[in-house]
């Protein structure tokens, strides 16, 4: 490890756009990094950005950047776009939606392909939150890949969750549903100058009157982030979550299960690994041949292969 | 060429100057999104400044310049220094578009190790990163 830690510690922004790329590569030595880093963590407030393609999150990202700004805090934002599942390329086009803050030193964005995780962020993205935490941000905005209805990942990476809708785009029905709406810590109307979003935060109300007494309702607002518009509230709003997260005790919890999650994610991906180690890949091609030919079950052809590490 | 979490190569494709066509930018975006490359695409209207620090922030191993309004020799400089203030010393500088055969030396010296024209395979454009870049 060279001086690019002490380059880090003293707010040297090159030396955290290198540690990133280093820990992003899955590499030894961006493993060394973030294990002299993550002391540093943990005081940054992280907010994700989720919602449908196309409805704003990279607009609404840099608008509350910009509040942020003007409340002289300071923002790490990490934008995730797809990679493509073929090439395993990306196109990442968040920072075109962001140029107000190209040259405001007290922003810094990064763009991450989502590498082939699901659940619409990228495969190291709590390790390359942690190191923007690390770096004394005061916010860290974490925007997803267009999510549809199950990406909930995301909760379990930011302490506040902002599900990003638009009116116009489907009954209450939608809204009904299961999943991302369910980690919605704030629900955000965005493109609220176009028509329906009145009536859209009325389902949305109506909506939320269906959950049980006592539990916490997400509240509604609506924004034009095109036009910087309802930012004010917005971020308001993320203080306010932040301060029942600390007073309901939900900080520790939330940091607990997402500590326990990260962990066994990666314990997971080191006996993978361990496996494929084991078990020469022609063995393997072998047996998932067998699989395909319908000779085996895939449970029994799992079991054999966890077994080379047992 | 890449398996799923291998290191990518990250390439920044910028224009800089106030023309608005970037359809070309758009394809060789597009051809090294193929090839397998993480392709940041900051849009038109880039300042210099905007694009060293795109490039900073994004820790990219290539930046490709596109141009088309004859202005690369005022504003291509000016990105190649804006890079060296901010100590990105060490990224692969290509550029295409419309560039006279005469400017060539001149842009060469400044560190462009290729100038695609017009009517360029955009697979030579793939291949001229995966031969500069090592991952």
């Amino acid at each position: 490890m060279d001086d690019l830690v002490g380059r880090f510690l003293n707010g040297e922004r090159r030396a955290l756009a290198r540690i990133i790329s280093r820990v992003e590569n899955e590499t030894a030595e961006g493993r060394e990094y973030l294990r002299a880093l993550f002391p540093h963590s943990g005081k940054t407030h992280t907010v994700g950005i989720t919602g449908g393609p196309g409805s704003g999150k990279s607009t609404l990202t840099g608008a509350l950047a910009a509040e942020y700004r003007r409340r002289g805090k300071r923002v790490g934002i990490v934008a995730v776009d797809p990679s493509s599942p073929f090439s395993q390329g990306a196109i990442l086009g968040d920072r075109i939606r962001m140029q107000d803050l190209a040259l405001d030193e007290g922003v810094y964005v990064r763009s991450m392909a989502s590498r082939g995780a699901l659940g619409g962020l990228a495969p190291t993205i709590d390790d390359v939150v942690s190191i923007m935490d690390a770096f004394g941000f005061d916010y860290v905005l974490i925007e997803t890949v267009g999510a549809g209805q199950d990406e909930v990942e995301i909760a379990g990476t930011a302490l506040t969750t902002i599900l990003v809708n638009n009116p116009g785009t489907g009954d209450d029905i939608q809204a009904l549903k299961a999943g991302i709406i369910e980690i919605a810590d704030i629900l955000v109307v965005n493109k609220a100058d176009h028509p329906g979003a009145d009536l859209l935060v009325s389902q949305l109300q109506a909506l939320l009157s269906l959950a049980p007494a006592g539990a916490r309702r997400p509240p509604i607002l609506k924004t034009t982030a095109i036009k910087g518009e309802g930012l004010e509230k917005l971020a308001g709003s993320i203080v306010a979550h932040r301060e029942h997260l600390v007073s309901s005790g939900g900080l520790d919890r939330a940091r607990a299960i997402d500590a326990r999650h990260q962990v066994l994610a990666i314990a997971r991906a080191i006996l993978l690994e361990k496996i494929r180690r084991s078990y020469p890949e022609a063995e393997l091609e072998a047996l998932v041949q067998r699989v395909a030919a319908r000779e085996l079950d895939p449970h029994t052809a799992a079991e054999e292969l966890a077994g080379a590490v047992s | 060429m890449s398996a799923p979490t291998a290191a990518k190569i990250r390439v920044l494709i910028a224009k800089p100057g106030l023309d608005g066509h970037d359809r070309g930018a758009k394809v060789v975006a597009r051809a090294l999104r193929d090839g397998g490359c993480e392709v940041i695409y900051t849009g038109i209207r880039q300042t210099p400044e905007m694009i060293a620090e795109a490039a900073l922030q994004e820790d990219v191993d290539v930046v490709g310049l596109s141009i088309l309004s004859g202005a690369h020799l005022e504003l291509f400089p000016r990105v190649v220094a804006e890079l060296k203030k901010r100590g990105v010393s060490d990224v692969v500088l290509f550029c295409g578009g419309i560039i006279p055969e005469e400017d060539t030396k001149a842009l060469e010296g400044l560190g462009f190790s290729a100038i695609f024209r017009p009517g360029t395979n955009t697979q030579d454009i793939v291949k001229f990163v995966y031969e500069h870049v090592q991952k």
